[in-house]
């Protein structure tokens, strides 16, 4: 366990907290500001959580992938079609609407994920390259479909958006839920309950099975597994499928979950602060989900912060201006980045497709 | 008799435009350490890469146990009880001891259950992916097999930080925990101490008298008549004869390997020095955690004399040469070529006052591995004629001047045009040497010219320093062979923690005497 790492981390999320506080707690109690503060890091955090176990799959099987932004953007757009598409054509009520809804964006990052197992396994196109396209492809077809289904005249939806089946409900875990402040954190919303399960399942599937085991050592030294009998192209597609499965989900957040429209381009460079995360989780489930935790208290931050605009004191006047609290998680990112908290060891073939 | 547990008949595999091996008989008796010799090229590697299943034979079949087998993948290999420890060892340097053996052959924790349940069977198999991967049983195993043939080994330190010797010994295990009765060994010298080959040689030894059979892939004599039962000789992809090393000699094999007589004693007249080319006086040079590592050294090589410099790596050979030749600053003292001041000067300087340098690492330092052979032969003058004309290639003049080196220093290659990665050890030698001592050079610092290299490059090399010696140049040869100190050098200077223990001349030099030099003893009188 890096411990130098998770205290940074828990520093830095402590320090934005503690700003929140200080400004805001004259006129709210700072219980009631930390419940909010952190209900809102993790809803934030769920879908960069959930994009950063795609890279973490992806990028332990020794496959870059640059291509979350995409896949998630994919995952959004066809799981709200689908919902859409089950609630107002087939009348299917809201709950299995929607989850028919987050099975499709899932299948739609998965199906991205393919691809990209397509481009860089069997056809050894550079990573980099391939995620790009990726990127592109998604903004395109997500783009395109967006207006042919819902805006042009005599498409299915007849130029009308038909009304959404609105969002996924909170699950209360009991006793959990009701413990006062932190009791927020064990009411969320399915997807970022899951994610959570999800790292603690991804951290025992890569550190504790034969199937990470195998993963990981594709990733290290693939001709070391091909000489033990490991299927090197069939342990790399399952995981970019997965990964994209990963991605996928994390879409599902923003349509299913968070806000019950699409919009163009809306997943909006989270794609990227995640892959930011999982880098600086040192390319570990947990430290990436805290990494994206960091990233969710930003966020959290700023929108805190707009309440209490009044009461921000004159020497801290800048961060009245929300543009520039909202700058906070990118800054973060840059900072992260330039590796000042210990080294990140990425693992050793990652990128470099395996010619046998 | 011993009954044969392996024989290859008829082995053919072809590669584009190389017969790597052309029906290759083969066989391995049990119990035996069979040494494969041959030169780099001659088709060993091919072959048994064959056997473990890693290519597949055009031609031929392979019996083992008597039975005919189906070899096609290392699955099958491991099957059938074949092991193999690669060159390049196929270990993971961030896992444990104990995940690098178990890697591919997982024990996973319901094993013991001797069905798994019903959401566990058939279609479900997959399932069991996710079960705990059993590391207890794993750890006990390899403990044991470390201590029934003597390696000792730690199952749960991380790959990466052991030494290589000991890696060498997980590579062992790791087959022998498959229950490999063959074992393949692909140069395992290569990379050894003469102390870690001593251990390794002890324990194929205890390996063979356990029933194991060992294939032994190399081209040192030396160590074959040392260890091996019997020795099969390949040459351009063809076995050109089995031989039992009582009834060979060093001299013997390497004229099979090579196909025609070889020099294994250089031959060289009296060198007749003139006048200093390269004057160091008081020497000191930092290494990357500024520590000294030579201090104060100071010697002269001298127009038509080869100085060897003998010394354990790592006693700051590295350093020094890099300070020679421009590569690393220099803290203090002084460094005169050719009557010319190049102390801390940029190589090109130094190139210019009339340096030849054939670095350490031939791949990392002396070569562009991506670039053609043409490019790397114009590396070092490309901006002057017949080069270059003002700001242009003239890559007609390269291409020209390109091939007549080749022809010149014997550069096996298809065309000038081939990717210098492409080509093997030897043949990369030659072309940093064909572009080295071409020039116009008053000195020649050769580090560790002919390391990894076969018997036959070995000799060429040998024989080109010793005629740039005989036209008047002066050479400093830097090697950790001892060998190679004593039959090149005209005079030989000892280093030890960075600095120069004495230099004597090569005719009063013995093997002992240079051997306790290097461990760091005192010469009796200054």
């Amino acid at each position: 366990m890096d411990w130098r790492r998770f205290s940074f981390i828990a520093l830095i999320i402590a320090t934005l907290f503690g700003i929140v506080v200080s400004i805001g707690h004259e006129q709210t109690s700072p219980a009631i500001i930390i419940t909010s503060m952190l209900a809102t890091t993790i809803a934030v955090a769920t879908p960069l959580t959930l994009g950063a176990l795609s890279g973490v799959y992806c990028e332990r099987a020794g496959v870059v992938n640059i291509g979350i932004e995409g896949m998630m953007l994919s995952g959004a757009f066809f799981g709200w079609l689908a919902a859409i598409y089950m609630n107002s054509v087939f009348n299917f009520s809201t709950m299995p609407s929607l989850l028919i809804g987050v099975l499709a964006a899932m299948l739609a990052g998965g199906a991205f994920g393919w691809l990209h197992a397509l481009l860089s396994v069997t056809f050894k196109v550079d990573q980099i390259i391939g995620g790009t396209v990726i990127n592109m492809l998604a903004i395109g077809i997500t783009g395109f479909l967006n207006r042919q289904l819902f805006f042009e005249k005599g498409s299915i939806f007849g130029g009308q958006v038909p009304h959404a089946p609105g969002v996924l409900p909170r699950i209360q875990l009991p006793i959990l839920a009701d413990i006062p402040v932190v009791g927020r954190v064990f009411d969320q919303q399915p997807i970022a309950i899951t994610a959570i399960l999800l790292v603690f399942l991804t951290h025992y599937i890569l550190f504790f099975t034969r199937w990470g085991l195998r993963t990981r050592a594709v990733g290290e030294h693939p001709r070391a597994a091909d000489t033990v009998g490991i299927n090197v192209r069939k342990v790399r597609y399952a995981n970019v499928i997965i990964g994209g499965l990963m991605a996928g989900l994390g879409g599902a957040y923003f349509t299913l979950e968070s806000v019950p429209s699409f919009e163009p381009l809306m997943t909006n460079g989270r794609g990227f602060i995640a892959l930011a995360a999982m880098i600086f989780g040192n390319w570990t489930p947990i430290g990436s989900w805290a990494a994206a935790l960091i990233f969710g208290a930003a966020q959290a931050m700023q929108i805190n912060l707009q309440f209490f605009r009044e009461m921000i004191p004159a020497q801290w006047a800048f961060l009245q201006q929300s543009y520039i609290v909202g700058l906070a998680p990118y800054i973060l990112t840059m900072i992260i980045l330039t590796g000042i908290i210990g080294k990140n060891v990425p693992p050793a073939a990652d990128g470099l497709p395996y010619e046998k | 008799m011993t009954a044969t547990v392996l024989q290859a008949k008829g082995i053919t595999k072809e590669f584009p435009g190389v017969l790597a091996n052309d029906h290759v008989d083969f066989d391995l008796r049990e119990g035996e350490i069979h040494a494969l010799l041959g030169e780099n090229g001659a088709g060993k590697s091919t072959l048994m890469n064959i056997i473990y299943g890693l290519y597949n034979q055009d031609e031929g079949e392979i019996i083992i146990n008597g039975q005919p087998s189906n070899i096609t993948t290392p699955n099958d290999a491991i099957e059938y009880g074949i092991g193999m420890v690669h060159q390049h060892f196929m270990l993971i340097p961030v896992f444990r001891v104990t995940e690098n053996i178990m890697l591919g052959a997982e024990t996973l924790h319901r094993d013991k259950n001797r069905t798994p349940p019903f959401w566990k069977r058939g279609i479900f198999e997959w399932v069991r992916q996710l079960d705990f991967l059993e590391r207890r049983a794993v750890t006990k195993k390899v403990s044991e097999l470390s201590h029934q043939y003597g390696l000792d080994i730690d199952p749960d330190a991380i790959v990466g930080d052991l030494p290589v010797g000991v890696q060498q010994r997980v590579e062992i295990i790791k087959a022998l925990y498959r229950n490999a009765k063959i074992l393949i060994l692909d140069e395992p010298s290569a990379v050894l101490t003469p102390q870690e080959v001593e251990d390794l040689f002890r324990i194929m030894r205890e390996l063979t008298s356990r029933g194991v059979s060992i294939i032994f892939i190399t081209h040192k004599l030396k160590e074959v008549l040392a260890v091996a039962d019997r020795i099969t000789v390949m040459r351009a992809g063809k076995v050109v004869d089995t031989v039992i090393p009582e009834e060979s000699n060093e001299q013997k094999l390497a004229s099979l390997m090579v196909g025609r007589d070889v020099l294994l004693k250089v031959d060289k007249k009296t060198a007749h020095p003139k006048g200093d080319v390269l004057t160091v006086s008081d020497l000191r040079v930092v290494d990357h955690r500024k520590l000294d590592v030579v201090r104060g050294v100071s010697f002269n090589v001298r127009r038509g004399e080869i100085l060897g410099i003998a010394g354990v790596q790592g006693n700051g050979q590295t350093e020094l040469i890099e300070a020679l030749t421009g590569l690393r600053p220099t803290r203090s003292g002084k460094v005169i070529l050719a009557g010319k001041d190049v102390t801390g000067k940029p190589p090109r300087v130094v190139t210019e006052a009339g340096l030849g340098h054939i670095p350490e690492d031939r791949q990392r330092h002396g070569l562009v591995l991506s670039y053609p052979i043409t490019d790397n032969i114009m590396l070092c003058t490309y901006y002057l004629p017949p080069f270059a004309k003002g700001f242009t290639i003239q890559q007609k003049a390269v291409d020209e001047v390109t091939r007549q080196l080749i022809k010149a220093f014997d550069v096996r290659t298809p065309s000038p045009f081939v990717i210098t990665s492409k080509l093997s050890g030897g043949n990369q030698q030659k072309v940093i040497v064909a572009r080295e001592l071409s020039r116009p050079v008053n000195l020649l610092i050769a580090n560790q010219p002919t390391r990894g290299l076969d018997v036959g490059s070995i000799e060429y090399i040998h024989k080109e320093i010793i005629a740039m010696r005989d036209r008047g140049v002066g050479v400093l040869l830097v090697s950790a062979e001892l060998d190679e100190i004593l039959s090149l050098s005209d005079r030989i200077a000892v280093i030890y923690r960075g600095e120069i223990v004495t230099t004597v001349d090569a005719k009063d030099a013995t093997r002992e005497q240079l051997g306790l030099w290097m461990a760091g003893a005192k010469p009796e009188s200054a």
